[in-house]
């Protein structure tokens, strides 16, 4: 487990809050939550609903703005950025993966995968290639020109995961991406994201099944909108190995 | 995003829902539509005026003698014989940008020809009357100076005049006998049809103002030799105003006036008349523009409308595109282009429809319609102007969604 000092960090967060009015009551969402991820590692982000572990998450994914503390992402003072600063950032360096999948209802795997690449502005020849590539890499090449409607749930949350690594980011955040799965594909997701971490990538993964936090390397639990429990696993279970065995 | 991509990406959102984005575009395309056909008709209508204007003679100007107080007593226009054929002429040599003027009189008179009669107008006229009058000869010859001057009877008659006495057949050659006085007939009148006061300008009889005079309509044949009326033509874009105050100066110079003393003559301009015609052909096109317009409006209402419900619809879809890196104004841009290409497959079609209603008017209705390129491209700049402006509000909102909210919209 890193040090929280650890200059290398991918992840710098200290003290973040956020408060959501509703009316006149204010909803302390999350309480001053300081931590330190460090790159490549494979955090799964556990606790009840209300915990704030979705809050932390957003946070994390410039999707919503602190109302205190700040949160460095390599380095760079997220809470700074402008609207379209962060759009790139999210853009560049998070990928993001859903329960629910997100992908565009009316277009084809591949072009579900190039949107980032439409808002990062490359030309269309390379989109196309390095869309190919990613849906390779999550063996669905051969599915490139289906609609989502038309594969599997896991297939569905695969092209997903090859929509957050299409342009390369060191971060993928995966909101309870088994949530919508069975368990035997739940499994073979893991096995991807494991596989995707091997790679050096950090995933930050927020889930309430144990035994899919039981893949990652480090366990973190929030209630209250803090966080109270910060523990590693020891032997992480491999997914690729239980898949084996099955 | 760049322009191609969005573009394509706008279309098959259109696509998706064709059935709706059809019945929003149908709102342009009447709009469109009425904007064309409404221009073409208001266009049509004021040529024509201008062309009735024209056969009237717009630069013109007509001078009757004037009025006269006697003892009191005022009378009616034309109770002195003030104007002279000398004076007509004087016009034409001494003020500036004359055309013509020519000096007429003007009575009423039976004609007979065989066993049918007539009441027409007559006038008793020169060349330059029928220069400055612009009445040409469909057939035969016109009047010239030698029938003026040695009393010819000779006749030119108009269009209805040949229809009541000879039944449509050629009338020159003939003899018609007006007040028992037998002229030949040597010239047709080219057809003026009505004037704006709806009078029938082709029922009438011409004859050499020489041999009118006295005979045929009362008037006394003394040395001054004394006229109904004195037409002028300017040439054209001569400063109306101008001409009539160089006319006033000369006559009132002429006739010896004291400058205490009235005119002794009356000069009406006709391009007061054509003006106010012209005002009033331009208030019906603007009218009928307006109410196209308010068309137009009212699609781009439609447009509005349904962007707003799209952009509704479509929360989650904004939600995942703004998580994977689009910024506010890509999908400001986004709707916008949607909602301009709505509006722009509403022009096109709406162009068609138009041009193919205005030609349907002209053809079926015989309503006279003039099309413009200006109209065209109006009709197509409103379009575009009211795809951006009632695609803006659905487009912003839409661009100003939380990334959060959206994606947790069900």
């Amino acid at each position: 487990m890193p040090d929280l000092t650890d200059g290398d960090a991918l992840i710098q967060v200290t003290d973040l809050a956020r408060d959501y009015r509703l009316g006149e009551v204010t909803v302390r969402a999350l309480r001053g939550v300081s931590l330190a991820i460090g790159r490549g590692e494979f955090v799964a982000v556990m606790g009840p609903s209300g915990s704030g572990k979705s809050t932390f998450m957003n946070l994390l994914g410039g999707l919503d703005r602190p109302s205190a503390g700040r949160y460095l992402l390599d380095g760079e003072d997220v809470t700074r950025l402008d609207p379209d600063r962060l759009a790139a950032l999210r853009n560049r360096a998070i990928g993001f993966v859903f329960q629910s999948f997100n992908l565009l209802p009316r277009v084809t795997a591949e072009e579900n995968v190039e949107l980032p690449l439409i808002y990062a502005r490359v030309p269309a020849a390379e989109r196309h290639r390095r869309a190919r590539e990613q849906l390779a890499r999550v063996g669905l090449a051969e599915r490139a020109h289906h609609l989502p409607r038309q594969l599997s749930g896991g297939q569905q949350q695969r092209v997903a995961i090859a929509r957050a690594l299409v342009n390369e980011p060191p971060l993928i955040l995966a909101d309870e991406p088994t949530g919508a799965l069975d368990s035997r594909t739940s499994l073979e997701l893991m096995a991807l994201l494991q596989g995707l971490n091997d790679a050096g990538i950090t995933i930050v993964l927020v889930t309430h099944e144990h035994d899919i936090a039981e893949f990652a390397h480090r366990v973190i639990t929030f209630r209250d909108g803090r966080i109270v429990e910060d523990r590693p696993v020891e032997s992480p279970a491999r997914a690729a190995n239980l898949l084996e065995a099955s | 995003m760049n322009l191609l991509d969005t573009t394509r990406s706008a279309l098959r959102s259109l696509r998706a829902n064709k059935l709706r984005s059809g019945l929003t575009t149908l709102g342009i395309i009447i709009g469109v539509a009425a904007v064309i056909t409404m221009l073409a008709v208001g266009e049509g209508a004021s040529r024509l005026v201008a062309e009735q204007l024209k056969s009237l003679g717009s630069n013109t100007m007509v001078i009757f003698p004037g009025t006269v107080t006697a003892s009191g007593v005022r009378l009616g226009a034309g109770s002195r014989n003030t104007l002279t054929e000398a004076d007509a002429a004087a016009i034409a040599a001494e003020v500036p940008r004359v055309l013509a003027a020519g000096p007429g009189l003007r009575g009423t008179a039976q004609l007979v020809h065989g066993n049918l009669n007539w009441s027409s107008q007559v006038f008793g006229v020169t060349p330059d009357y029928l220069a400055a009058r612009e009445w040409r000869v469909a057939r035969g010859r016109t009047l010239d100076e030698n029938d003026i001057r040695g009393g010819a009877k000779v006749a030119l008659v108009g269009q209805t005049v040949a229809d009541m006495l000879f039944g449509g057949t050629d009338p020159t050659g003939q003899v018609i006998r007006v007040k028992n006085v037998p002229f030949t007939i040597v010239g047709l009148l080219a057809a003026k049809g009505q004037n704006m006061m709806g009078q029938d300008q082709d029922d009438v009889v011409l004859l050499p103002i020489s041999t009118a005079r006295g005979r045929i309509i009362g008037q006394a044949q003394g040395r001054l030799r004394t006229v109904g009326h004195v037409y002028v033509k300017m040439a054209d874009g001569a400063d109306m105003t101008e001409a009539e105050a160089g006319v006033r100066e000369l006559l009132r110079q002429r006739h010896r006036l004291q400058p205490d003393q009235d005119d002794d003559f009356n000069i009406r301009n006709l391009s007061e008349v054509v003006e106010a015609e012209q005002a009033a052909s331009g208030a019906l096109s603007g009218l009928l523009a307006a109410v196209a317009g308010v068309s137009l409006l009212v699609g781009g209402i439609g447009i509005m409308n349904i962007m707003l419900v799209s952009v509704t619809e479509r929360t989650r879809e904004i939600g995942i595109r703004l998580a994977v890196g689009a910024r506010q104004r890509d999908i400001l841009a986004q709707f916008l282009t949607e909602a301009v290409i709505l509006s722009l497959i509403g022009a096109v079609a709406g162009i068609a429809l138009g041009l193919a209603s205005a030609e349907a008017l002209a053809h079926f209705a015989g309503w006279p319609i003039v099309l413009q390129a200006h109209a065209v491209l109006l009709a197509v700049a409103s379009a575009s102007v009211v795809g951006i402006f009632f695609g803006w509000w659905p487009a912003r909102k839409a661009a100003r969604l939380s990334p959060i909210e959206a994606l947790r919209y069900e």
